[in-house]
């Protein structure tokens, strides 16, 4: 099967999306972006292609007549089981890098094995970190258990949040610093992250997933190894997002992610004119006419207050998770005004507040409209929001700002239809898949979508 | 206009020499002025005076080319921190700063020759507040005579007799008078008939030369390569045979460029493949300008009118200094000069360049220090959208000041633009 891919490699995360031969979505794919773009991109993307054969075999589940409660129940084992193996084989790379850390040869300046006082002996050193990460790969099983809620798809959110939570323990336990323990993850992580994703050998691990079930019905271990055998091979590519010019794509494979933003959220909600995205480091508020083509847009310049980063900005001034500001800030019934748009000053006025007891959820409801409010500014320079709007990029998974947002908007605009995908995220992608899909047809339109505009 | 390490290698041509020349002879006689005994007038660009002035044998001194000169040499940074430490706030317009900044850096002028103290100040206000406030520090400064040239603003969009008798009465009685003392010389009305004459003349070429970009492909830049272009005309040669030269010879060199069906010249060499016709509203930035035009070029992108060309004075309306009238005609040089153009102009105006030019669209390039040129932007970009059917793009950075040129976020924004104007044309022939 040919398939189009569009990467938007963004400044927090990197996203992949497939399209099968007749425009259709087939697989999503993203990872964190930090320093390395290269492996981003090869992450994201073999993330794509592995949803990609859940979605073939979800398909040939269905066409064998296998019946469909069954058939997500087999789906769902097969990927549970996969994302356990991943989790796992990530734990051991975290593992023996934080080890090798505590190696003597180990150079590490920051990780020095004995610390000045040279009151910890390395044995005591290493026998903390193992027991953490022992800890952390015994309990693996339970977070990919069939219905357990996972927080984030991310090993870095995953693992980091299991591992804090642990070292705290420990570091009660054997009187080391927490600090000490907490950095040992944040340098590892990174090299974790950076390293190239091992080509996934899709058959063997999802009969191996299957379990007993493949023994006890070959026809589905036969219907698993004829999709996981399907060829998939890239016919059409497209990249966009800050990081496009580190992207293996030819210039004119290379789409200002402006364009692709514009084009996605046309194809996931057609009736769409007005697109707000706001993303790790940047806000772009964009018009589009009737074909999804950008006819205005206005971006935040100079600065970049308002945007994704800001809120990383504040999860790590208070101490939490990014994903968990959201969450945290609805729970607000009476919300602080936050004059500051500067991202520095808002940290300075959250701590005054904190300190003037206000409650930590008004706060951040406060920083939620903050962020939107700016958003709000950049909407009417590039034209005013206009039925339908489709909010998109990373913030749009965040409740708060939705809500703030839909608050402003009808505030300002009135009685408007507001779109969010749970795939806004990759919105991006999709774009740029769907313009590489169009390079491929030869013809500069997009028949699927024509059709569909029509 | 550009020293030499800006000076693009292929614009190097006769014209651009014979330029270089002109400027190094004049800075050089600025520099030797203590001793030569010659007086200057230090004026603003817009609607300027300079055949009066030359009628007066007063060298010319502009102080905002000296600003975007030391942008372009890499110095404005360090004068912008002077005058900051002087208690200049971050918004005051560049400009100022880093004309403060050189002026208390020991005035070294571009070509590295020192200014000469003004003898006077001439303050033409049109159009910028911020040009009252700056002569009001020169005059702090030096102790020297200022005389002040007020021009009504064009509010209705028309000159009307009372405006121009107004102007032209403030030239008798308070502009020439000032003159008059700081030179030591009478006003000689045939003198200034003779340079307006030739004024005229350089005018005819000049204006043949932006109007070569109606042509497909343009053999010009009309904003990169028309700052170049512009500098003898807005500046201190009006009225003289080196300006006529100057444009006589620009002018063969285009109608050449133009037989032979070529481009532009860039930095980074000729434009072939013309690939999208833009029309630019609002200053260069001069801190970055070759990377700035680099992305332009790189794209094909060239700029076949822009207003910034216009900011000295306005000549599409058929426009030319005309000696029988000699002070009338400086008045109405002065009122039409681009920022004293009221905002239905400026639309007017930009929306039959998009249309006269054939051009995909306007492109705002937005100054952060610049109310006078930003203030209203964003509506005359609606309404030349509406007006034309072609799209806007609209992008930011600052005259002189290099923290404010965010160059990821230019080309961001520019490449959105040109595939924008791109897929539209693909929506369109489809």
């Amino acid at each position: 099967m040919k398939y189009s891919v569009g990467i938007d490699l963004g400044s927090t995360t990197t996203k992949a999306v497939i399209l099968g031969e007749s425009g259709e979505v087939l697989g999503r794919g993203i990872t964190n972006s930090r320093s390395n773009y290269q492996v981003a991109c090869d992450v994201a993307l073999g993330e794509a292609l592995l949803n990609a054969r859940f979605t073939l075999l979800g398909a040939s589940l269905e066409a064998s007549g296998i019946e469909g409660e069954k058939r997500e129940r087999v789906l769902q084992r097969i990927e549970l089981g996969f994302r356990a193996q991943q989790y796992l084989a990530q734990l051991a790379t975290l593992n023996a890098t934080i080890l090798g850390f505590l190696e003597p040869q180990a150079e590490h300046s920051g990780l020095r094995l004995v610390d000045e006082a040279g009151q910890e002996s390395p044995e005591k050193l290493r026998g903390a970190a193992r027991e953490i990460l022992d800890r952390m790969k015994a309990e693996a099983p339970e977070l990919y258990a069939a219905g357990a809620e996972r927080k984030s798809d991310f090993f870095r959110d995953l693992a980091g949040s299991r591992y804090l939570n642990l070292a705290e323990g420990v570091a009660a336990e054997k009187e080391i610093s927490f600090d000490r323990l907490a950095g040992w993850f944040d340098k590892a992580i990174l090299e974790v992250e950076n390293r190239p994703p091992e080509k996934d050998d899709f058959e063997s691990r999802a009969v191996a997933a299957l379990g007993s079930d493949a023994v006890d019905d070959p026809a589905l271990a036969r219907v698993v190894r004829d999709a996981a055998a399907v060829p998939l091979k890239k016919a059409a590519s497209a990249g966009t997002g800050y990081g496009r010019r580190t992207l293996p794509f030819a210039k004119e494979e290379i789409r200002s992610e402006i364009l692709c933003h514009g084009l996605g959220a046309h194809a996931m909600f057609p009736l769409t004119r007005t697109v707000l995205d706001i993303g790790g480091q940047d806000t772009k508020a964009i018009q589009v006419d009737e074909n999804g083509i950008v006819t205005s847009f206005q971006m935040n310049d100079r600065c970049a207050a308002g945007c994704g980063r800001y809120l990383g900005y504040i999860a790590d001034e208070m101490n939490v998770g990014v994903h968990e500001l959201g969450p945290m800030a609805c729970k607000s019934k009476r919300p602080v005004r936050i004059n500051s748009t500067c991202t520095v000053f808002a940290g300075a006025e959250l701590r005054e507040r904190l300190s003037l007891g206000e409650k930590r959820e008004d706060i951040l409801s406060g920083l939620h409209r903050a962020i939107i409010l700016r958003a709000m500014s950049l909407i009417a320079r590039s034209g005013g929001a206009t039925d339908e709007f489709t909010f998109t990029g990373g913030v749009a998974r965040n409740e708060a700002a939705v809500r703030a947002l839909r608050t402003l908007i009808h505030e300002n605009y009135g009685e408007v239809t507001i779109n969010i995908s749970p795939d806004s995220i990759y919105t991006g992608a999709l774009g740029a898949a769907l313009f590489a899909r169009r390079d491929l047809l030869g013809d500069g339109r997009d028949r699927a979508l024509e059709k569909e505009a029509s | 206009m550009a020293s030499e390490r800006d000076t693009p290698v292929a614009l190097k041509d006769e014209a651009q020499l014979k330029q270089k020349q002109m400027i190094a002879d004049h800075f050089s006689r600025l520099g030797r002025s203590a001793e030569s005994g010659e007086k200057n007038a230090y004026t603003f660009v817009p609607g300027n005076l300079t055949e009066l002035l030359l009628s007066f044998d007063l060298l010319p001194v502009l102080p905002e080319i000296n600003a975007l000169q030391a942008g372009m040499r890499g110095k404005s940074k360090e004068y912008i921190a002077t005058a900051e430490k002087l208690g200049h706030s971050e918004d005051v317009c560049t400009y100022v700063k880093c004309d403060l900044g050189m002026m208390k850096s020991g005035n070294v002028g571009p070509t590295g020759e020192p200014m000469p103290d003004p003898s006077v100040l001439l303050l033409s206000y049109t159009g910028c507040f911020t040009f009252l406030k700056w002569f009001e520090i020169l005059k702090q400064e030096y102790d020297c005579p200022v005389t002040l040239l007020h021009v009504p603003y064009q509010g209705d969009g028309v000159i009307t007799d009372s405006m121009r008798d107004y102007v032209v009465e403030q030239l008798k009685n308070t502009v020439i008078p000032a003159l008059e003392k700081v030179s030591g010389k009478r006003y000689d009305e045939d003198r200034l008939k003779e340079l307006l004459a030739r004024s005229a003349k350089a005018e005819d070429d000049m204006v043949w030369v932006l109007e070569s970009a109606k042509n497909r492909p343009s053999p010009i830049d009309a904003y990169f390569g028309g700052v170049y272009y512009l500098g003898p005309i807005f500046t201190a040669f009006r009225g003289t045979e080196d300006a006529i030269d100057y444009y006589r010879c620009l002018r063969a060199e285009i109608e050449q460029r133009l037989a032979q069906g070529q481009g532009p010249v860039t930095p980074e060499g000729q434009i072939d493949d013309e690939r999208f016709r833009l029309v630019v509203e609002g200053p260069p930035n001069w801190t970055n300008f070759r990377e700035f035009w680099k992305m332009f070029a790189d794209e094909g992108a060239v700029v076949v009118a822009s207003t910034y060309t216009k900011v000295g004075g306005v000549y599409d309306n058929g426009f030319r200094h005309d000696p029988s009238r000699p002070l009338e005609t400086l008045a109405e040089y002065c009122m039409g000069c681009y920022t004293n153009l009221n905002l239905p102009t400026r639309v007017e105006m930009l929306s039959r360049y998009v249309r006269e030019y054939s051009a995909d669209g306007l492109l705002i390039n937005s100054i952060k220090s610049c109310n006078s040129f930003s203030a209203g932007q964003l509506m005359i970009l609606r309404e030349v959208e509406n007006r034309t059917g072609r799209p806007g793009g609209f992008i930011e950075s600052d005259l002189v000041d290099p923290r404010y040129f965010s160059g990821a976020n230019i080309r961001n924004r520019l490449e959105s633009y040109f595939q924008m104007i791109e897929q539209k044309r693909v929506g369109k022939s489809a």
